[in-house]
């Protein structure tokens, strides 16, 4: 039954004290083989059960998660959308996905809270300037909203920014109204049930691991509820992605390092906008609770603990205190970190490989969950037809071979 | 953060290194020869394993020498340091503290998401 949410369901459950809420989504014993199986229940792959179920028909799929849904990168990023990218490749696959998320709370009649607040990245030196004003040009050119704010609009819109009296003064910054953040657990939560409508089996605490191939083509992966067969696995699992590629003998171009954010104390809104320093190294919006919502770097090195580093932390507070006088004697609640797969291009990898039935949507590094609804979407697309979507199809793992690579390093939130 | 112990100077912070990724990746021979995706192997890929991993550190606000170690990425422990003329040591007398490629460990681990 398609579970349908009003003001009217709210109050209905309102008089029997909410406790009739329908479940969500199901809690199914995997079957013995699936058309497809999607390794990975954050919003990528959550979303790439939805759109194969929904857009391509097919009956037969399994969403297969270690944890919980959206328990990892999904759960543990800033939430902040935009589409502000360089490269023509990126920039549509950015805007695909930005374009999803405008109607994404109406198309799953789940509300993903996507708040459309503006996005805003600082330039703090002259090399800054010219890139981001390049960057703006770009982005015209290719239809998405982006302009340049002088260093006296920036001021009008965030008066609590001290952008004079600091070792790299801020200059200006490009803005792109659509931007904005949204809901972490909703979209997952959001995909989820509505691919649970539609028959994809969504199998938590169900570890992958080992995917197992033959004679090059896919057979099926083993899990810790047993194996599955299956006809085409599509791997999504962030940082663990090059390692469950390992066992199937594909070696991706990914090295898995935790990426760290922290929240503040909730306070009343004193920021009404997300703003992003890549030369300081630090960004921020407030969240509707009232947390201020931080995100921190990489570490420099290679690690699956999901924590990081407290020396990054303390970069990304020196950097916040200095852009931010007043959240100087704020207390932060608390910290926490993601292990990200990055790419040498710092762009993601949506595409096939050498293994007949093996797909992999991984390399979204620093930045996916912008991508969520537009890389689920082209990712469905290049499971059901074998072949890329034109917006996926220069996201291949043959650029790693031809060297036609991507190259987002400035386009990234934060220089990593 | 970590402590390196550093094998001209002795245990370290880690703010005084930098990481410099898998150790012992070796150019290929016949560069004339190889074929674009050897070349696209040597240049882009690196293991990336979760467990036991051979990496090389850089003492940049030390000694300023490279050398090697072998640290478990799934726990963050340093199991051994070595100087880049010292032969590799084996992996196998260390024991991998995950059960499954992309399992968890028991202790060093903040994934809380997973049930042991």
């Amino acid at each position: 039954m398609k579970k349908k949410y009003s003001i009217f369901s709210i109050a209905r459950n309102a008089f029997s004290g909410h406790k009739n809420w329908p479940k969500m989504w199901r809690s199914p014993e995997p079957r013995e083989f699936y058309d497809a199986v999607i390794i990975g229940g954050g919003g990528h792959g959550l979303g790439t059960a939805y759109y194969l179920a929904k857009e391509h028909g097919l009956k037969n799929i399994a969403l297969i998660e270690k944890g919980w849904l959206g328990g990892g990168n999904t759960g543990r990023n800033t939430t902040i959308i935009r589409s502000n990218y360089l490269w023509d490749d990126s920039a549509h696959l950015y805007e695909h996905s930005l374009k999803l998320w405008e109607n994404l709370s109406q198309e799953l009649n789940y509300n993903v809270m996507f708040s459309q607040r503006g996005v805003m990245n600082l330039a703090h030196n002259e090399h800054d300037i010219k890139e981001i004003k390049r960057r703006v040009s770009a982005n015209n050119l290719n239809g998405i909203d982006s302009e340049w704010l002088s260093k006296e609009e920036i001021q009008k819109m965030v008066p609590i920014m001290n952008t004079d009296n600091l070792r790299y003064p801020v200059l200006g910054a490009s803005f792109q109204p659509r931007g904005g953040v949204a809901r972490h657990d909703a979209i997952a939560w959001g995909f989820a049930m509505r691919a649970d409508e539609m028959g994809v089996d969504i199998i938590q605490n169900c570890e992958a691991k080992q995917i197992r191939t033959k004679n090059g083509k896919i057979e099926g992966v083993e899990t810790s509820k047993g194996f599955i067969r299956a006809n085409k696995i599509g791997v999504v699992a962030s940082g663990h992605t090059g390692v469950l590629a390992e066992t199937a003998g594909v070696r991706l171009p990914l090295q898995s390092k935790p990426l760290q954010a922290l929240v503040s104390e909730p306070i009343k809104p004193i920021i009404n906008t997300v703003v992003m320093s890549s030369a300081v190294h630090a960004y921020v919006s407030q969240s509707d609770k009232g947390e201020l919502v931080i995100g921190a770097g990489t570490d420099s090195y290679n690690s699956f603990t999901q924590r990081g580093g407290f020396n990054i932390i303390e970069e990304t507070i020196r950097a916040m205190v200095e852009l931010y006088p007043v959240f100087g004697k704020m207390k932060m609640l608390r910290q926490w970190g993601g292990i990200v797969d990055i790419c040498p291009d710092a762009s993601p990898i949506i595409s096939k490989c050498d293994v007949q039935g093996l797909f992999f949507n991984c390399g979204w590094g620093t930045g996916g969950f912008k991508a969520t609804p537009g890389s689920a979407n082209v990712f469905a697309h290049t499971i059901a037809k074998n072949e890329p979507h034109q917006i996926n199809a220069a996201f291949n793992l043959d650029r790693f071979v031809s060297g036609k690579l991507v190259d987002e390093h400035g386009a990234a939130a934060v220089a990593h | 953060m970590l402590l390196i112990d550093c094998p001209y100077c002795g245990p370290r912070d880690q703010s005084e290194f930098s990481n410099g990724g898998e150790a012992h990746v070796k150019r290929p021979d016949g560069s004339e020869e190889i074929s674009d995706r050897e070349w696209g192997e040597y240049v882009f890929i690196r293991s990336n394993p979760k467990g036991l991993f051979y990496e090389r550190w850089v003492h940049t606000h030390g000694c300023r020498k490279w050398f090697n170690c072998i640290r478990d990425t799934s726990t963050d422990e340093i199991l051994e340091v070595y100087k880049l003329d010292d032969p590799q040591p084996p992996m196998k007398k260390f024991e991998n503290k995950i059960k499954t490629p992309s399992g968890e460990p028991d202790v060093g681990s903040g994934n809380f998401t997973v049930k042991k």
